[in-house]
């Protein structure tokens, strides 16, 4: 079983050297920062602060490179993230309906009688857990029938970069997975099967790499500068580690002090546990249970932030 | 509610000493839910409360509390108002003077001076614009273009993002009264803290100014074939530019607006954003005479023909206008026409005046919208 670190964002208080050092890993470390796209090589401030060798695996332009030889794939890649493009369309378009009548009940919150109310709130968030599933179930219904058609390590421009990405890692003793946009960082994960590669190194990973790392990705903004900020999945994430949604920045993101929309965030992704990931925040999955960084903290169903033991 | 002036007033006649106290402990105007006490002290026959709230008296007069230097007068602002004042000032020898209220530190500047600014209750200037010491700041640059259109050289100030880069492709937002914008309105404050956010995308921004605005952008053509003509493909031959209409945007305050309107109308195509902030819209349903003067003739001609044939000047057009503004009426009509042609409008109003704060303080709302941030995908 691999064993996760999850941090919060490292520009301002970087703690990637101090979670390798706990893991006993002192270089080579490989490292995947996709999610910068074409600043991807931009790696001289993390390989500073690592203080030891870094081997970039260089996903997004080796994939662009891989994609540019294959245009059946190129094509076929446009076509599947057209496609996923309109089922978030169209789970967007349920979501606000769904959330949005969660947010008006939990609005008459102390207008009306209590247990009443709570029970409606509860079967309404029971809605909205189902058309998260949904819209899970749709999105990895189209990444397979996308693999199982096209096959991509199986094609020789990807084959051949995934070669070069194994051939980088095997001397790495951790895979670092930096932040970013998390959609093109999951996409290049899963076109390398980078999962598959990783065998029983630790794997350290920090804002949009810990979402993408986990077992669901979920887009997230409390206030955001237009609509109505309803928090959204995304698709699966690498699965690394369960039970858990990573939400970057949470302090800035989300409205920590409201209870009623920390309560609604945490039930609505029960059983999984929503993680707040700030500066210096860190939680380790050893194959089998969670471990908390002091002030890390998790949202509580009842609307306050924990930092005790995430439940298993 | 009994407000402060009152239950200070009631005792009868203050001392000087009293008066001392009863200022240093307030911040003034006193703000006690929608009424605003506003306050002078000095030797004066007359003192004015002079605002810029179009419907209301422009000139209200200030009582003095008998047997003292002390004036006041409470005005109702409705919740989250921002109001720009002066007051004006006879003295015992006739002399008449329009000044800032020297008891409000509270100032707002634009190209003519300052004046003092009284906030309603509720009203706080967004964090978006001021400096942030997370955000990367953007960079200035100067260039000067040589204009065919309008026989003389032109300079731009050019704003480009934090981590610019030649190998990205970026929206191009061109801003009339740029530096003005810049200075009056804090927009590189705005654009660095937006783009941090991840509210907009990293974009490149052209500043224009005009040493003859009132005439050059009232719908005077040669403006739009600057714009257009020329500084829309010199920016996209020097700068790493998207290059398409939905990547393009004019921006403009007043007379400012007027020019983004007219330019893109008499260049269908370039342009698929606008983001339009108390035009002077002027327009006559009937008749081409309009009050507000000579100056606006070009505007009401430009105004009555787009009003008749608006055609398709852009997509997506985000209006701004204070509800205190005289232009209004203006704003508020020109929203159903642009969305019969079939343009997507989003109209916002504010509780404020003719003024760069309030131009300033709609910005997040304008830009977010014509251009959508990264937001809900990247976390760094």
């Amino acid at each position: 079983m691999t064993k996760v670190v999850l941090l919060g964002p490292q520009r301002h208080v970087p703690t990637v050297r101090s979670a390798l050092d706990d893991l006993g890993v002192d270089g080579p470390v490989a490292v995947v920062t996709a999610g910068w796209e074409e600043r991807e090589r931009e790696v001289g401030e993390l390989s500073e602060h690592l203080g030891c060798e870094t081997r970039n695996l260089k996903l997004f332009s080796r994939s662009e490179k891989a994609l540019d030889k294959d245009p059946e794939l190129l094509d076929a890649l446009r076509a599947l993230n057209d496609r996923m493009r309109t089922l978030q369309e169209h789970y967007r378009l349920r979501l606000a309906h769904t959330m949005g009548a969660v947010r008006e009940l939990v609005a008459r919150r102390g207008a009306q009688e209590g247990a009443l109310l709570e029970e409606e709130i509860e079967h309404a968030l029971g809605a909205v857990h189902v058309l998260d599933q949904h819209h899970t179930r749709r999105t990895a219904d189209a990444l397979g029938t996308f693999d199982e058609r096209y096959k991509p390590t199986e094609r020789e421009s990807i084959g051949r970069a995934r070669g070069k990405v194994k051939r980088d890692l095997s001397p790495c003793a951790a895979l670092l997975v930096a932040g970013g946009h998390v959609a093109v960082l999951a996409t290049r994960l899963r076109l390398f099967v980078i999962d598959q590669l990783i065998e029983e190194r630790p794997v350290v990973a920090w804002s949009a790499g810990a979402m993408a790392v986990t077992d669901q990705i979920v887009l997230f903004h409390d206030s955001p500068p237009q609509g109505r900020g309803f928090a959204e999945v995304l698709t699966d994430g690498m699965g690394l580690c369960p039970h858990l949604v990573a939400l970057p920045h949470a302090r800035h993101r989300l409205l920590l002090d409201d209870p009623s929309r920390v309560s609604v965030m945490a039930r609505r992704f029960q059983p999984a546990s929503c993680l707040a990931l700030d500066e210096r925040s860190r939680a380790t999955w050893d194959g089998k249970r969670w471990t908390l960084g002091a002030g890390t903290r998790w949202l509580g169903p009842d609307g306050t932030l924990h930092e005790e033991a995430v439940p298993a | 509610m009994s407000l402060a002036i009152h239950e200070f007033l009631a005792n009868g006649t203050p001392t000087p000493e009293q008066i001392d106290a009863f200022l240093a402990d307030r911040t003034i105007p006193i703000v006690e839910g929608p009424e605003v006490t506003f306050l002078y002290r000095g030797e004066a026959a007359e003192v004015s409360l002079q605002h810029w709230i179009y419907g209301l008296e422009s000139s209200r007069e200030f009582t003095r509390v008998e047997g003292t230097d002390l004036w006041w007068i409470v005005a109702e602002i409705p919740p989250k108002s921002r109001v720009e004042y002066k007051l004006g000032v006879i003295h015992a020898d006739g002399r008449r003077e329009l000044v800032r209220d020297a008891l409000n530190d509270q100032l707002a500047h634009d190209p003519f001076g300052s004046n003092s600014v009284a906030a309603g209750e509720g009203y706080e200037r967004p964090d978006w614009t001021l400096p942030d010491d997370d955000a990367r700041p953007g960079t200035l640059e100067q260039r000067r273009i040589q204009s065919e259109a309008l026989g003389q050289r032109r300079e731009i100030t050019v704003y480009l993002p934090a981590r610019y880069r030649r190998s990205r492709r970026y929206p191009l937002l061109v801003v009339h009264d740029g530096p003005d914008y810049l200075v009056f309105s804090s927009l590189k404050t705005v654009l660095d803290n937006l783009i941090h956010r991840l509210e907009i995308p990293p974009m490149i921004v052209a500043l224009t100014a005009s040493n003859d605005r009132l005439h050059e952008y009232a719908d005077d053509e040669r403006h739009g074939r600057f714009i257009a003509e020329e500084l829309v493909p010199a920016m996209e031959q020097r700068y790493p530019l998207v290059g398409r209409p939905d990547a393009r945007c004019l921006m403009g305050a007043s007379f400012g607006a007027v020019a983004s309107l007219s330019t893109a109308w008499r260049h269908p195509g370039v342009f698929g954003r606008l983001l339009l902030q108390s035009g002077s819209f002027a327009f006559t349903d009937i008749g081409s005479s309009n009050p507000r003067g000579p100056l606006f003739e070009p505007v009401v001609r430009f105004m009555n023909a787009f009003r008749e044939a608006p055609g398709k000047p852009a997509e997506k057009l985000f209006i701004s206008c204070g509800t205190y503004e005289s232009l209004i009426y203006e704003n508020r009509s020109l929203v159903p026409r642009l969305q019969e042609a079939g343009m997507t409008v989003r109209y916002v109003e504010a509780r404020d005046g003719h003024n760069w704060e309030n131009w300033r303080d709609r910005l997040r709302a304008g830009l977010s919208w014509l251009f959508p941030g990264p937001l809900w995908m990247v976390y760094e």
